[in-house]
C-alpha cells in the first residue's frame, strides 16, 4: 500500500471505484510534529547526545569490566587519586576506583530513576487530572483540593523524614519523587480537559452513545498528550536533579554504588586538590540536563504551532 | 488591466500586487498579480471565498502583512503620489490611521481589551493630529455619537468587552474615521454580526461615506452585501482577480464561470423550497499546488484544452467590465 | 371491550411542549461574593415535527436555537417542558446519580434514532482519530463487531455522503472544511437515525461548499426519509431546506408557519425585519428596496425585557407590549404569531 502524499484532497465527485482499492495512508498530527522536530537542529543534536549518553551508561560499565576488568567498586589503594590518563580517561578517585566507570554507572542510576519517576508521574497525573475535570462538580473540587494540599507540603522535608524513618533505599527515593511529580501534570491536564470537554467532538461522542470511560481515554486524554509530553521531557531533568540532591545529602544510593549526585558530593569536597573528581561527574550531569532541556523545548515547539488547524 | 471608472478620480491604485508566503510546504502565492483602483467617494467590493487572497491583498497594500513568513510584496500601490510598497515603516505609520484606515472582522480581537476605548480613540487623534487630550476626547465623543453609540460621554470610558458585537464594530468604525481618512479598507466588517445588525452597520458605512467622501474597499464573501453596498466589484479566486466591473454589470451578465457559480450557489430568500442549488463542484484551490493554466479549470463546467495550458489574463468585455476567461464574451 | 391493539405510530415524530433551558451564570456580586444567576436560554418553546418533515429554526445569535436543538436531543437537561419522540416522553428517561442527572438506559438506547450534525467541521471531529475510527465509534457503541463487515459499512457511509471510501486512514486535518462536514454527516447517519438535528451545518463553510452540502442534505433527506430540525441563522438556506419555519427571538418562538408563508407573508415585525435585512445578490433590487432597519441592540438574555421581548426594538410597539407577553395565536391555518399588534383579539381567518 503506497502512501500518497500528493494532493490529499480527493475530489468528492470522483466515482469511488476508480483506480483499485488501495487505501490511502494518513499522516497523523504526531507524524507532522515529529517531522518538525527533526528540522530543529538543536533539538536533534540534543536527542543524539541523549541517545549516546543512554547507550554509554547502559553498556559502558559492562564493556569496561569486560575489557579492562574493573567495575565501579574495584579499588586500587596503591594508585589513589590520579588525574586523567590513558588507562583511566576520567582519572581515579581517592580509593583508586576508575572514575569513568563510576560516572557511567552513576548516569545509569540517574537516568533510570529520572525516566521512571517521570513516567509514573505523567501517568498518574494525566489520569487523575482527566477524571477530575470530566467528572466536574464536587468530585473535581475535592480532587483538586487534595492536589493543592499536597502541593503546599514542603516535599523535600517529607522525603527526608520518610527516608530517615524507613531507611535509605533507591526504591524509596524513586517512589517519593514519583509521588510528588504528578501534581503539576494533574493540574495541566485538568486545565486542558476543562476546555476540551466543551468541544463539539466530545458532545458528538456523547451523542453517539460513547460511555464516559471511553470519552476520557479515547477522546480527552489523547488530545492532552501534547502538553503532557512537553511536561514530561522537562520533568525528567528535574527528577534527575532531585535524585542527585538526595544522593548529595546522602539519602539516596548507598556507597559504594555511585550516583551522579553522590559523585558530585565527593568531588565537591576534594575539588581543590583532585579537580577531576568534580569536573567529570558535574560535566556529565550538566550535559545531560542541557540536552534534555533543549530536547524538551524542541518537542514543545514541534507540538505547538499547528496542533489545531 | 484596470477598469477605470470614468466618474471617480482614483485615490488609490494597486498595480500587479504579488504577495508570497514561505511555508513548510513551499511557497504559497496568496496574491498573484492583483490590480485595482478606487476613487473618491466610491465603494469597491472585493469578493471571494477563504483562500482567495482578498484580505491579504488589503493588508499588503497597507504594509501590514507579517514578514516573515511573507516575502515583501512586489508591485505598486500608489497613493498620494507615492508607492506605498517603497515607503519606510515610519512613513507608513504616519499614513495609517490618518489617511488610510482599516477595520477588521472581529472587533473583539482588534480592539485592545485592556484599554478603555477612550484611550484607544484619543490616541489616534493625539498621534496624527497633535490634539491635546481634552480636544481628542471631545472629538472622540462626537464621533461616537455620529456612529450611533448611545450615551457616548459615559460609554467612552468603558472597555471593549462591555460593548456588544455591533457596538464594538461601530467603535472600530469611529476609530477608523476619526481623522477623516481618504481610503477605508473594511475586511469582512459584518461577517461576525447578526443580519439585523449587519443592516445597521452597512447603512452606517454608506451614510458616513456619503458625508465624508471616503473611498471604501469592502472585502467580503457575501454576494448580497456586495450587491447592496458597492459601486464596483472585483471577484477574486486563487490570488487573482477573475472578474471586475460595475456591480450591476457583473451581476447582470457575469462572464467568469466562477462568478456565475457563486451567484447560482447562493440561496436566496425567494428560491423555492426544495430546489437544488447549482453548486460549484470540487474543492477550494490549494494555493501551494495550483494547477497549470487557469486556476479554476478543475472545477469549471466549460473547460477546454486551452484552459489547462494557458492562464487567462483580464480582458475587457465591455465598458468597465473585464473577465479572465477563455470563454468570456471577449475571447470566445 | 376492544381487544388490545398496537397503537398506530404517532404522526408527529417529535413533539416539544413548553421547553425551557436554564444556564447557571456567575456574575460579579461585589467584593467577596459571586452572584449565581441563571440565564433562561430557552423560555417555553413548543412545536411539532411530523415524520419526514423538516422544521427550520431561525434566529440570530443568542436566540436559543442551538440550545433548543441540544435540549431536544437531551444533550442538555431541560429545566422544564416535555420532549416526546415517537410517543416516548424523553424527559422522563433521566436518572439521578447522586447530585447529578444522567441518561437512563432507554435514553442511551434512543441515541440510535436521533443524531446531531454540528456546526464547526474543525471542532466536531477528534483530530487524533482516523476517519475509520471516527465512523466506527457509533457502530462500536451499539455492538457492531469489528471486522470486514464494519469496514464495509463505514465505506458505504462515506460513499453515501459523496466521499471516496479509500480515505478512511486519513486524519481530519488532511481534509477541507466541506469534506470534514461530510464526514460529520456520515457519522450522524451511521446508526440509521430517524431524526437529525442539524445545528448550523453550513455556517462555517465557504459559499460554494455550502451549496454542495445543502444539496447533499436534501438528497439524503429524500433518500433516507429523515425527519430534520434544521437550525441556522441564514434565512435563505433554511427556507430552501425546510417545510416549516419557526422564528426565534430571545428564547421564544415569535412566528411559526410554512416556509413559503414565512417568506412571502410574514406577520411578526421581527420576522419582517429579518427578511428585510437579508441582502439579496441583486444590485438593482437592493438599491431600490426599502429596508426595515431595526434600531438598538438585542437585549441581553440575562436581563430580558418585560412583556414581549421584542418591544424594545419594535416599530409596532403598543403599551400592552411592555407589560404583557403575547401568546402564539393562529392567524391563518398553520400560521401562528406571537404579537399583540398583529393578532386580532378574537379569531380572524
Amino acid at each position: 500500500m503506497t502512501s500518497t502524499r500528493t494532493n490529499p484532497r480527493t475530489n468528492p465527485s470522483l466515482p469511488p471505484a476508480a483506480a483499485g482499492n488501495r487505501l490511502v495512508a494518513g499522516t497523523s498530527l504526531w507524524h507532522d510534529a515529529f517531522k518538525r522536530l527533526q528540522k530543529n537542529r538543536l533539538a536533534l543534536a540534543s536527542g543524539i547526545v541523549i541517545l549516546v549518553l543512554v547507550a554509554s551508561c547502559l553498556i559502558g560499565p559492562n564493556l569496561i569490566a569486560a575489557i579492562w576488568g574493573y567495575d565501579y567498586e574495584t579499588q586500587d589503594l596503591a594508585l589513589g587519586a590520579r588525574p586523567p590518563s590513558w588507562s583511566h580517561p576520567f582519572g581515579t578517585d581517592f580509593y583508586g576506583r576508575d572514575l569513568l566507570t563510576r560516572v557511567l554507572y552513576g548516569g545509569r542510576v540517574s537516568l533510570s530513576v529520572g525516566l521512571l519517576a517521570a513516567v509514573v508521574a505523567a501517568t498518574i497525573g494525566t489520569v487523575y487530572g482527566a477524571v477530575s475535570s470530566y467528572a466536574g462538580g464536587v468530585v473535581d473540587s475535592v480532587m483538586m483540593r487534595a492536589v493543592d494540599i499536597l502541593y503546599a507540603l514542603p516535599y523535600m522535608f517529607l522525603v527526608i523524614i520518610l527516608v530517615t524513618i524507613l531507611g535509605k533505599s533507591l526504591l524509596l527515593v524513586f517512589l517519593a519523587l514519583g509521588a510528588v511529580g504528578w501534581l503539576l501534570t494533574a493540574r495541566i491536564v485538568r486545565g486542558q480537559v476543562m476546555s476540551l470537554k466543551e468541544q463539539d467532538f466530545v458532545a458528538a461522542a456523547r451523542s453517539l452513545g460513547t460511555p464516559a470511560r471511553d470519552i476520557i481515554f479515547r477522546h480527552l486524554i489523547p488530545n492532552t498528550l501534547g502538553p503532557v509530553v512537553v511536561t514530561f521531557t522537562l520533568t525528567v531533568p528535574a527528577m534527575i536533579l532531585q535524585e542527585a540532591f538526595l544522593s548529595f545529602l546522602g539519602l539516596g544510593v548507598q556507597a559504594p554504588r555511585p550516583s551522579l549526585g553522590a559523585l558530585i558530593n565527593d568531588g565537591a569536597n576534594q575539588m581543590l586538590v583532585f579537580w577531576w573528581t568534580l569536573a567529570f561527574p558535574g560535566g556529565v550531569m550538566a550535559v545531560m540536563l542541557f540536552a534534555l532541556n533543549f530536547l524538551g523545548d524542541g518537542v514543545r515547539d514541534a507540538l505547538d504551532p499547528r496542533m489545531r488547524r | 488591466m484596470l477598469t477605470k471608472d470614468p466618474y471617480h478620480e482614483a485615490v488609490l491604485t494597486v498595480r500587479d500586487l504579488r504577495t508570497f508566503f514561505r511555508t513548510d510546504d513551499g511557497v504559497v502565492r496568496a496574491v498573484d498579480g492583483v490590480s485595482f483602483s478606487v476613487g473618491r467617494g466610491e465603494t469597491l467590493g472585493i469578493v471571494g471565498e477563504s483562500g482567495s487572497g482578498k484580505s491579504v491583498a488589503c493588508l499588503s497594500a497597507l504594509g501590514l502583512v507579517p514578514r516573515p513568513p511573507a516575502y515583501h510584496p512586489s508591485g505598486e500601490v500608489w497613493y498620494g503620489g507615492r508607492d506605498l510598497l517603497q515607503c519606510s515603516e515610519r512613513e507608513l505609520e504616519a499614513l495609517r490611521g490618518d489617511r488610510l484606515a482599516m477595520i477588521f472582522q472581529d472587533p473583539l480581537t482588534s480592539l485592545n481589551p485592556y484599554l478603555r476605548i477612550s484611550r484607544q480613540l484619543t490616541e489616534v487623534l493625539e498621534v496624527h493630529k497633535g490634539a491635546s487630550r481634552a480636544e481628542a476626547r471631545r472629538g472622540a465623543i462626537g464621533m461616537l455619537e455620529r456612529v450611533g453609540i448611545p450615551d457616548p460621554a459615559r460609554r467612552i470610558d468603558q472597555y471593549p468587552h462591555q460593548f456588544s458585537g455591533g457596538m464594538r464594530q461601530r467603535v472600530m468604525i469611529a476609530m477608523a474615521l476619526l481623522c477623516q481618512p481618504e481610503v477605508l479598507f473594511a475586511d469582512e466588517p459584518t461577517t461576525a454580526l447578526d443580519v439585523t445588525i449587519q443592516a445597521q452597520i452597512l447603512e452606517l458605512i454608506a451614510d458616513l461615506r456619503q458625508s465624508t467622501g471616503t473611498a471604501v474597499v469592502l472585502v467580503t464573501h457575501d454576494l448580497g452585501v456586495v450587491a447592496g453596498s458597492t459601486d464596483r466589484v472585483a471577484v477574486m479566486y486563487a490570488g487573482r482577480i477573475v472578474e471586475t466591473g460595475a456591480t450591476e454589470a457583473v451581476f447582470a451578465r457575469p462572464q467568469h464561470p466562477y462568478t456565475r457559480g457563486l451567484l447560482a450557489s447562493t440561496p436566496r430568500i425567494d428560491t423555492p423550497p426544495g430546489s437544488r442549488l447549482e453548486a460549484i463542484p470540487g474543492l477550494p484551490p490549494d494555493l501551494g499546488h495550483l494547477p497549470s493554466g487557469c486556476p479554476f479549470h478543475p472545477r469549471c463546467g466549460r473547460v477546454v484544452d486551452r484552459c489547462r495550458e494557458e492562464d487567462p489574463s483580464l480582458t475587457v468585455v465591455s465598458a468597465a467590465h473585464a473577465a479572465a476567461c477563455w470563454n468570456s464574451e471577449a475571447t470566445a | 371491550m376492544k381487544p388490545a391493539s398496537m397503537p398506530a405510530a404517532p404522526r408527529n415524530l417529535l413533539e416539544v411542549r413548553d421547553l425551557s433551558v436554564r444556564f447557571p451564570v456567575t456574575a460579579n456580586g461585589g467584593w467577596f461574593t459571586q452572584r449565581q444567576e441563571s440565564l433562561l436560554a430557552v423560555a417555553g418553546v413548543s412545536f411539532a415535527v411530523p415524520r419526514g418533515e423538516t422544521l427550520g429554526l431561525v434566529g440570530e445569535s443568542g436566540c436559543g436555537k442551538s440550545t433548543t436543538g441540544r435540549a431536544v436531543l437531551q444533550l442538555l437537561r431541560p429545566a422544564a417542558g416535555e420532549v416526546v419522540f415517537d410517543g416516548l416522553p424523553l424527559h422522563t428517561l433521566w436518572v439521578k446519580r447522586g447530585r447529578s442527572w444522567a441518561w437512563g438506559p432507554e435514553l442511551r438506547d434512543l441515541r440510535r434514532r436521533m443524531q446531531m450534525i454540528f456546526q464547526d467541521p474543525f471542532a466536531s471531529l477528534n483530530p487524533r482519530m482516523t476517519v475509520e475510527e471516527l465512523l466506527a465509534e457509533p457502530l462500536r457503541n451499539f455492538g457492531f463487531p469489528s471486522g470486514p463487515e464494519r469496514r464495509a459499512r463505514i465505506q458505504s457511509l462515506l460513499e453515501t455522503v459523496g466521499m471516496d471510501p479509500r480515505v478512511i486512514r486519513r486524519y481530519p486535518h488532511e481534509f477541507s472544511g466541506g469534506q470534514r462536514q461530510r464526514i460529520g454527516i456520515a457519522r450522524a447517519l451511521a446508526l440509521g437515525p430517524d431524526l437529525i438535528v442539524a445545528d448550523e451545518p453550513v455556517s462555517a463553510l465557504d459559499v460554494s461548499i455550502q451549496a454542495q452540502i445543502l444539496n447533499l442534505l436534501q438528497q439524503l433527506r429524500a433518500n433516507l426519509g429523515l425527519t430534520m430540525l434544521f437550525i441556522a441563522h441564514d434565512l435563505a438556506a433554511v427556507r430552501l431546506v425546510s417545510d416549516r419555519i419557526a422564528v426565534m427571538y430571545l428564547g421564544r418562538i415569535v412566528e411559526l408557519a410554512s416556509a413559503t408563508a414565512i417568506v412571502s407573508a410574514a406577520r411578526h415585525p421581527y420576522t419582517q425585519a429579518l427578511i428585510s435585512a437579508v441582502p439579496a445578490p441583486d444590485p438593482v433590487a437592493e438599491k431600490t428596496r426599502q429596508r426595515i432597519v431595526l434600531q438598538g441592540e438585542v437585549p441581553s438574555p440575562l436581563n430580558p425585557p418585560s412583556g414581549c421581548p421584542f418591544h424594545t426594538r419594535c416599530p409596532l410597539r403598543e403599551d400592552r407590549c411592555i407589560h404583557e407577553l403575547p401568546e402564539l395565536r393562529e392567524l391563518a391555518p398553520g400560521h401562528t404569531v406571537a404579537c399583540h399588534a398583529v393578532s386580532a383579539p378574537a379569531g380572524r381567518g
